[in-house]
């Protein structure tokens, strides 16, 4: 048992090192600087190689690269790194290589462009969302698991708390299934055979002059297909008589899930839903909490993003309404005064109430 | 006139001095236009590769280019990259498998013009690639466009009067950028216009490739060529217009071996 | 009327890759090639071999379509030519 109080940055380098992550590739940008030192400081000791690029952009290209020789690697920054990095994610997916990204985001405004493929064509990334530090060690190993297994990018969506916050872990290797061996992994072994590797995202292959790309699209298309029926994951509390839902992701869901089990113990039936996989989103278990929910309330730090994914679920079957919005302090950062337990139970409290037309609670409950 | 049977090989006692292609080229039937260089300068490639012995160990980052359409027949590990891109990929791949040849292949609208940044930074960190710059001065791919290398006079789509510097700046040079450069341990520019030039080309690129095998770190070999299409000539006219135009900006010879400026 | 002609090598040329381009003609340092009058699949003129080949690869040197192949003879070859 090795458990150890470390840092978010910390914690998730330490297990993509359990997951066998041995290349790492990034630029400095807050809060996600201490994910690329902790990486300089221990991939080299655990016999990998972590370089320092001289821009996102080329970060995401050695890691790109590194993917094609079958290693596990990744990259990471914060939104705005990943804006840069978007060509080369659509171009990475579609050439279905097993890409993991860190993304330490400034708050909860890059959902979309997380969830929505914000690079050019038809792709997703499978997203996974962790609450605390905890369960990012647990989906820091899962997402080198995932990426493998379909063959296709996941990212950790993180965010400052996430990063800077301390929390005691166990640091296991957690082990998962039996994967395929990298037979498509560049090696040379195939040179001058005629059948050498092309790894690309058109469906290029050797001896053959001209693209049909048709075809290798629509392949890529089941395959999301696919991991949407099989990769939904959510968290859930209380659902079962709940007369309003509140749903929140990140870590923020952890200042609204208290909140709300403080609600449920004084009477109130309110239900929560916390999404873990971004994408695949998991919408079965909101289609399900609408047939006898009066009302759905989306908790976001943003300008309401996740909010189209909760409506297209339920698709009118329940109200759906916005309980949080943009809400940051000095260094825009993404901590905002919305952040705070007393506020949020102000505002559910207000939501429940207009939702059930319950009494309200008198002041100083 | 008489004339020799070209079908068959001869029939008296000989020997096959140079073969129709590389081993590592799956096929001369390509698309690229009648004249062009490129497929030249990486039919010497490949037959360098071979003739190192690491044709099986070779793994390459392919920009985008009209040598793109080519990836078919090049019967080496590959990955595609983006315009630029390749010497990125191609450092994340030698991290991983330093026991390969690795190499970029690039035009000069994919290295000098999006991907300098890129190119630039490895040879700094003198990663230890091999990147070979294809320069015909134009993007033929999108039907000749101006890019960095365009010589002053020289005629593109975008540069209809001929290049002139006060609307459209001066060219850059690979080789001067990156000579001095402490990571680059060898930097030559060749053409393929004659008999010899392709000769003198291949051995830059037998010592450029043999460089990274020392693990002297960065080495690049950049590749003048023919692009009649892009240029808007006849194609016979394509040798000696590289050689009166461009060769004359952008000298050939070895401007740095084994670390050393030359 | 006969001459003798020396050829110290020979080529094959593989006319169907031919793209017409006509590199190879001046590239020849002893003129032993030359274009066809008829055309390949590809609708393109193609070069001939004429007696005199040196076997130096000059041809395959500068053949963007990787045509030539190149034969050095064992002995050099006496070839009767029309005068």
């Amino acid at each position: 048992m090795t458990r150890k109080f470390v840092e978010g940055s910390e914690a998730i380098v330490e297990a993509a090192i359990l997951a066998g992550c041995r290349f790492f590739a990034g630029y400095p940008m807050t809060p996600f600087t201490e994910v690329l030192d902790n990486m300089a400081a221990k991939m080299p000791e655990a016999g990998g190689v972590c370089i320092n690029a001289e821009s996102e952009l080329e970060a995401i290209g050695m890691t790109w690269g590194a993917l094609a020789t079958g290693a596990r690697a990744a990259t990471g920054s914060v939104g705005q790194g990943l804006s840069l990095m978007q060509e080369s994610f659509s171009e990475i997916t579609r050439a279905e290589l097993p890409l993991v990204v860190f993304n330490m985001a400034r708050g909860q405004s890059d959902y979309y462009q997380s969830t929505r493929g914000g690079g050019h064509g038809d792709y997703f990334h499978i997203v996974l969302c962790p609450i605390d530090v905890h369960e990012a060690v647990e989906h820091v190993q899962l997402a080198f698991h995932l990426a493998d297994l379909w063959r296709n990018p996941v990212q950790i969506y993180g965010d400052y708390l996430l990063a800077h916050t301390a929390e005691a872990v166990e640091l296991e290797r957690i082990a998962y299934g039996d994967l395929p061996p990298k037979d498509w992994a560049l090696s040379g072994d195939l040179n001058g055979t005629g059948r050498s590797r092309n790894i690309n995202s058109i469906g290029m292959f050797k001896g053959a002059k001209g693209i049909q790309p048709e075809q290798f699209w629509k392949r890529l298309q089941a395959k999301f297909e696919d991991i949407k029926i099989k990769e939904p994951r959510h968290e859930a509390e209380f659902l079962e008589d709940a007369d309003y839902v509140v749903t929140a992701f990140g870590t923020t869901a952890k200042f609204v899930r208290h909140v709300v089990r403080e609600m449920r113990a004084e009477g109130r039936r309110i239900g929560y839903i916390r999404p873990v996989t971004l994408w695949p989103f998991p919408s079965q278990a909101y289609i399900d909490c609408a047939k006898s929910a009066r009302g759905i309330g989306v908790f976001e730090l943003n300008g309401g993003q996740m909010i189209d994914d909760v409506r297209l679920s339920v698709l009118g079957a329940a109200p759906v309404e916005a309980l949080g919005g943009i809400s940051s302090d000095e260094s825009g950062f993404g901590i905002g005064p919305l952040l705070n337990t007393e506020t949020i139970r102000t505002i559910l409290e207000e939501a429940y109430v207009r939702a059930t037309g319950a009494k309200a609670m008198g002041a100083g409950r | 006139m008489t004339l020799i049977d070209t079908d068959r090989p001869p029939q008296v006692p000989a020997k096959e001095w140079r073969a129709r292609k590389p081993a590592l080229l799956i096929d001369g039937d390509h698309d690229l236009c009648p004249g062009c260089g490129e497929p030249i300068a990486l039919r010497s490639l490949l037959e360098v590769i071979e003739e190192i012995g690491w044709a099986d160990r070779a793994l390459a980052a392919v920009g985008i280019g009209c040598y793109t359409a080519l990836t078919g027949l090049l019967d080496v590990d590959m990955v595609q990259a983006l315009h630029g891109r390749a010497p990125s990929l191609a450092t994340g791949i030698k991290r991983m498998r330093p026991d390969r040849l690795v190499f970029t292949l690039q035009g000069d609208g994919d290295m000098v013009n999006e991907g300098l940044q890129e190119v630039l930074h490895s040879a700094a960190r003198g990663e230890a690639i091999t990147c070979v710059l294809l320069n015909n001065g134009v993007f033929g791919e999108t039907g000749g466009h101006m890019t960095a290398t365009t010589v002053l006079g020289q005629r593109t789509k975008n540069t209809l009067s001929g290049r002139d510097a006060k609307y459209h700046g001066h060219p850059i040079s690979m080789t001067d950028l990156l000579t001095p450069l402490g990571g680059v341990s060898y930097v030559a520019r060749g053409t393929v216009t004659t008999a010899r030039d392709v000769e003198k080309t291949r051995r830059y690129l037998r010592r450029a490739l043999e460089a990274q095998i020392a693990g002297a770190g960065f080495s690049f070999v950049e590749i003048l060529t023919m692009c009649p299409t892009g240029w808007f000539i006849p194609v016979t006219e394509g040798p000696g217009y590289l050689n009166e135009t461009i060769a004359p900006v952008f000298h050939t010879g070895e401007f740095k071996v084994e670390g050393m400026v030359q | 009327m006969t001459r003798t002609v020396i050829a110290r090598g020979t080529v094959t040329i593989d006319i169907e890759l031919c793209k017409g381009c006509e590199l190879c003609i001046p590239a020849c340092p002893v003129d032993v090639l030359v274009m066809s009058e008829a055309r390949n699949e590809r609708g393109e003129r193609y070069p001939l071999l004429k007696p005199g080949c040196t076997g130096c690869g000059a041809c395959y040197y500068v053949c963007p379509d990787l045509c030539f192949a190149i034969y050095q003879y064992d002995k050099p070859l006496e070839i009767e030519v029309a005068a």
